[in-house]
């Protein structure tokens, strides 16, 4: 018996507008309820939609991202149904002309491959409110994100595990964020991902394929893991105790997430279905997309985080690891770039920032270029290593020194005496100092044999510490081996 | 006061001869005296028009600059938001629903500094062709109160015609400006799609609406027409100036069209239920532009027949949709006791709308509903297009179309409201203008036997309003059907 999961994901992505899809209103979900709201979102009598541009180009943007063709014409159809957080009752979205149509996204694999899923289509539409159900004995709406731009991504079901989803999802945060058009912050639900999935089993010459079931509104992605591999494991146990447990004998299904079970439980049938009852918009115009527009769109996008990655592993010599993690956001890909522009060897860039740089950024919660060290800086400090001017553990010293205080690299290395010692009739006299109150150390390594390298470490460490850290190791070693071998 | 035109009345305003206090207040003084046996108004905002005509009185003595409108009293179709007393769209479901800002209609008059003195009655969410509709009141035409205003806007049609006031707005979907004018005898203006901002007027179907006059005159209508027309970046089909500019409506009015060619369609003639009054009448109007040495020409207008189904396919489906808001949940009617959720629409929504509108809703929601969408909604639009087309063609030969505005004079209230399909013919000459978007005006061109007023209406291509106004106007100057008003 052969068993295939096939999964293809929907991803309904909020876009990092200031204002809502289709009026004036802040996006501001957070805010006292219904404070955000105006007679458009409100689906007050004779209002109307306008258009947000801004939501079209980044919608435009992320669809070029995932190597889609922008199509040239789309309108925009009304979606009927009734719920009590949709004012108009009916959702304003793209149904058979979508704004972009026929991508890819190359997602990392474990084993250092990547596997291609297709994309089927990215539509625009607007998000709905919220309802409340508060223990009051009645339920309350707020519609501070009613009319919030969402950008609808549909995958191809190329997806063929649960790992593959989560990377799918993970890939597609870094990208939107990379790009700007979402800032894709999962606790604030600005990502929602419903997978569709399915089983094709096949046992001798017959190839069963499970009801496709819909897991709804999953908004981590731990979420999108878990379900996947529960309906995974739930499609093949319910089809070994039932093989009528098949599409041609059984309907869709739509099923939610249970985080705390960690189970998916059903939702509805087919027969209950909604007929939403599809059609363009009058409210609204067609948007007819304009070449020189969507050219001047497409030379503004600037190098994507797997390009960059790829031209971090030709251009600078880093490793897989290494480029994965400095493409992992935009703020550490440019300010580590920029560093590497200004002159400074790429190894050594990566490792101020990814030792010092990623994990200060990390503890204080912003982005890299917002930690009080300029790529410049860490281009000067680079340099002030490679150059042997100080050595790495000052290179730490100054790194931080240079979060609180004014100054390049080398002023402050001066100030705080940093500069490594590399001038031999200097450290020569430390060194004679430090053979001669360790004699042992300095026998057990003339001795040779299991000790030897041992007591050389030692000695250096001695002399290290004797000049506060700023002598030059290797000419301490050199100097150390000329006089111990001599 | 009453026999002035709304132009000379506003120019007496403007030059300090009338003050706008003293006819808002004849306005209110007719409305007392007459609206208790025609039913037009449905609610008056006497204190607040008050107060505004106070403001412009006081900018005219002042000598400061004031709005092309000038204080002049007018009223306006319960249909388009206003932040002063309620907009109910004559419906139960709105009946006490206080819009919380102003639609851009009645923004540009408010900036044309007109007086709005109240709201007129209508057939609910502007469906139907007699006001019998009207979930709140009825409306008795001023010319035989056992008779219909017409519809949708038959209470602004009626208080124009009934002199309570100088000019209203009403909202045309299929007919319901012209129709009205037409049974009231005054003049109602359809300008082109997207002349004026439809931001702020309740939608009944989107693709078709449009805001325009009521008025005594043909110049009157201009007059309104400048004051209303124009770009509004709220309303995503209202037209650029760049693509139309708002013309001078007036400017040229007098003057009448050199070698007017008008298109007469055969099966405008053709129509069963052509009242030989209104025949005659029109073929009359059609002579009188021959003697002042206009042409007419025959035009095939081969797909005007499928208008009304058409219409009601459209209209229906962009209807369901639109009402889907009024739901009981966020405003509007909510049914005491619901049971559940389902409940607060289902009851809501049963207690709040009239007969004719379930009906259409059902119609529409039917019409987009799976299955059903192609062989209805689609081909609809399909049609459309070639109603469209035929216009267009016309519009190769001919500077303007004329035709009947009703097949009929005003009915009696009640004859139709038990035939639905009888009452949606009441619109068949003036759904195609709507379908195709193009402007249409109706003005009196007689009385029928029984002293009823008939209707011409003139069709012309997109945004000449200019011209259609010209050539109406050229009838008028030289006829006194517009200055023929129901005995009080």
């Amino acid at each position: 018996m052969d068993v295939k999961l096939i999964v293809g994901l929907e991803i309904h992505v909020h876009l990092a507008t200031n204002t809502k899809m289709f009026c004036g209103c802040r996006l501001g979900y957070d805010d006292p309820p219904n404070t955000n709201v105006c007679p458009v979102c409100l689906g007050m009598p004779g209002s109307l939609p306008v258009i947000n541009k801004q939501a079209y180009i980044h919608s435009v943007r992320t669809a070029l991202a995932l190597n889609c063709s922008i199509t040239k014409f789309t309108k925009w159809d009304r979606k009927s149904y009734y719920y009590p957080d949709l004012p108009k009752n009916y959702q304003i979205s793209q149904y058979d002309l979508p704004m972009s149509e026929h991508g890819y996204m190359d997602i990392p694999l474990g084993d250092g491959k990547t596997k291609r899923i297709r994309i089927l289509r990215a539509h625009l539409e607007e998000d709905a409110g919220k309802n409340l159900h508060e223990g009051l004995g009645h339920s309350q709406v707020d519609l501070n994100r009613a009319g919030s731009p969402l950008l609808e991504i549909v995958t191809e079901p190329d997806l063929n595990s649960a790992e593959e989803c989560r990377i799918l999802a993970m890939e597609l945060q870094k990208l939107v964020q990379f790009i700007g058009a979402s800032h894709g912050d999962m606790q604030k639900g600005h990502m929602r991902f419903e997978p569709n999935i399915n089983l094709h089993i096949t046992e001798g010459n017959n190839t069963y394929k499970t009801p496709i079931c819909e897991v709804k509104n999953l908004n981590s992605f731990r979420a999108v893991e878990g379900a996947v591999a529960y309906e995974e494991w739930r499609h093949l146990e319910e089809w070994k105790m039932d093989h009528d447990f098949v599409m041609e004998k059984q309907d869709k299904q739509n099923r939610g997430w249970d985080d705390v079970k960690k189970e998916t439980v059903f939702q509805r049938g087919k027969e209950e279905a909604h007929d939403y009852r599809y059609f363009p918009d009058p409210d609204l115009v067609p948007v007819v997309i304009d070449g020189v527009w969507l050219e001047e769109i497409k030379s503004t996008m600037g190098e994507l985080p797997a390009a960059m990655k790829e031209r971090f592993i030709s251009d600078y010599g880093l490793n897989d690891y290494d480029a994965m993690v400095l493409t992992g956001d935009k703020a550490t890909a440019t300010f580590f770039d920029d560093a590497v522009k200004a002159g400074a060897k790429a190894k050594i860039v990566t490792n101020i920032v990814t030792q010092y740089g990623l994990s200060i950024a990390n503890e204080k919660q912003v982005a890299l270029d917002q930690i009080g060290v300029s790529s410049a800086q860490v281009a000067d400090l680079a340099k002030l290593i490679d150059d042997g001017t100080i050595n790495s553990s000052a290179a730490k010293t100054i790194f931080e020194k240079m979060l609180t205080e004014d100054g390049d690299p080398k002023s402050i290395a001066e100030k705080h005496n940093l500069i490594q010692v590399s001038d031999t009739s200097a450290l020569e006299g430390i060194l004679d100092q430090v053979l001669a109150d360790n004699q042992k150390a300095v026998e057990d390594f003339r001795a040779g044999g299991k000790k030897a390298p041992k007591s050389r470490g030692f000695l250096l460490g001695q002399v290290m510490q004797k000049s506060k850290g700023q002598a030059n190791p290797k000419v301490v070693g050199d100097l150390l081996d000329a006089k111990l071998n001599g | 006061m009453d026999q002035l035109t709304a132009r000379e009345l506003r120019d007496k305003i403007a030059q300090g001869e009338i003050k706008s206090q003293d006819a808002t207040q004849a306005a209110f003084d007719a409305i007392e005296k007459t609206n208790g046996n025609i039913g037009a108004f449905l609610q008056t905002h006497k204190e607040h028009a008050l107060k505004k005509a106070a403001q412009i009185d006081e900018k005219i003595s002042n000598g400061d600059a004031v709005g092309s409108l000038a204080g002049l009293p007018i009223a306006i179709k319960d249909n388009m938001c206003m932040d002063v007393g309620k907009t109910t769209c004559a419906s139960k479901y709105l009946e006490n629903f206080h819009a919380p800002y102003n639609g851009g209609a009645v923004e540009k008059l408010n900036q044309a500094d007109a007086v709005i003195i109240g709201k007129c009655n209508m057939d609910e969410y502007a469906m139907g062709s007699s006001t019998e509709n009207s979930g709140l009141q009825k409306t008795a035409n001023p010319w035989d109160t056992a008779r219909v205003p017409g519809g949708s806007s038959g209470g602004s049609a009626a208080a124009v015609a009934a002199k309570m006031c100088w000019a209203t707005l009403g909202s045309d979907t299929g007919g319901s400006i012209r129709q009205p004018a037409s049974f009231c005898g005054v003049v109602g203006l359809k300008p082109t799609y997207g002349r004026v901002s439809r931001y702020g007027l309740v939608a009944y179907g989107s693709s078709l609406d449009q805001i325009g006059p009521i008025t005594k005159t043909v110049g009157d209508a201009g007059l309104m027409l400048g004051a209303i027309a124009g770009y509004d970046n709220r309303d995503s089909t209202s037209v650029p100036e760049t693509d139309a500019p708002v013309l001078d409506y007036l400017k040229d009015l007098d003057k009448p069209i050199e070698n007017l060619k008008i298109g007469v369609a055969k099966e405008f003639f053709e129509v069963d239920g052509l009242d030989p009054d209104v025949a005659k009448s029109v073929k009359e109007a059609l002579n009188l532009y021959e003697s002042m040495g206009a042409k007419l020409v025959d035009v095939e207008l081969p797909h005007i027949k499928y208008s009304v189904a058409t219409y009601y396919l459209v209209a229906t489906a962009e209807a369901s949709s639109n009402l889907a808001r009024y739901d009981g949940v966020h405003y509007g009617h909510r049914t005491a006791d619901p049971k559940d959720y389902i409940d607060v629409y289902s009851s809501s929504r049963e207690e709040g709308f009239g007969e004719e509108v379930k009906r259409r809703i059902m119609l529409g929601t039917y019409a987009l509903s799976s299955g059903y969408y192609d062989a209805y909604y689609l081909k609809a639009l399909k049609v459309r297009n070639l109603i469209r087309q035929d216009f267009n063609h016309a519009f190769e030969k001919v500077d303007c179309l004329m035709s009947p505005t009703a097949p009929e004079v005003a009915f009696k209230m009640g004859d139709k409201t038990d035939n639905p399909l009888k009452m949606y013919l009441s619109d068949i000459y003036t759904i195609a203008v709507n379908l195709a978007g193009m402007p249409g005006i109706s003005i009196p061109c007689g009385l029928n036997s029984n002293n009823l007023p008939i209707g011409l209406q003139i069709i012309s291509p997109n945004f000449t309003e200019d011209k259609l106004l010209r050539i109406a106007n050229m009838f008028e100057s030289k006829t006194d059907h517009h200055t023929r008003f129901p005995a009080r």
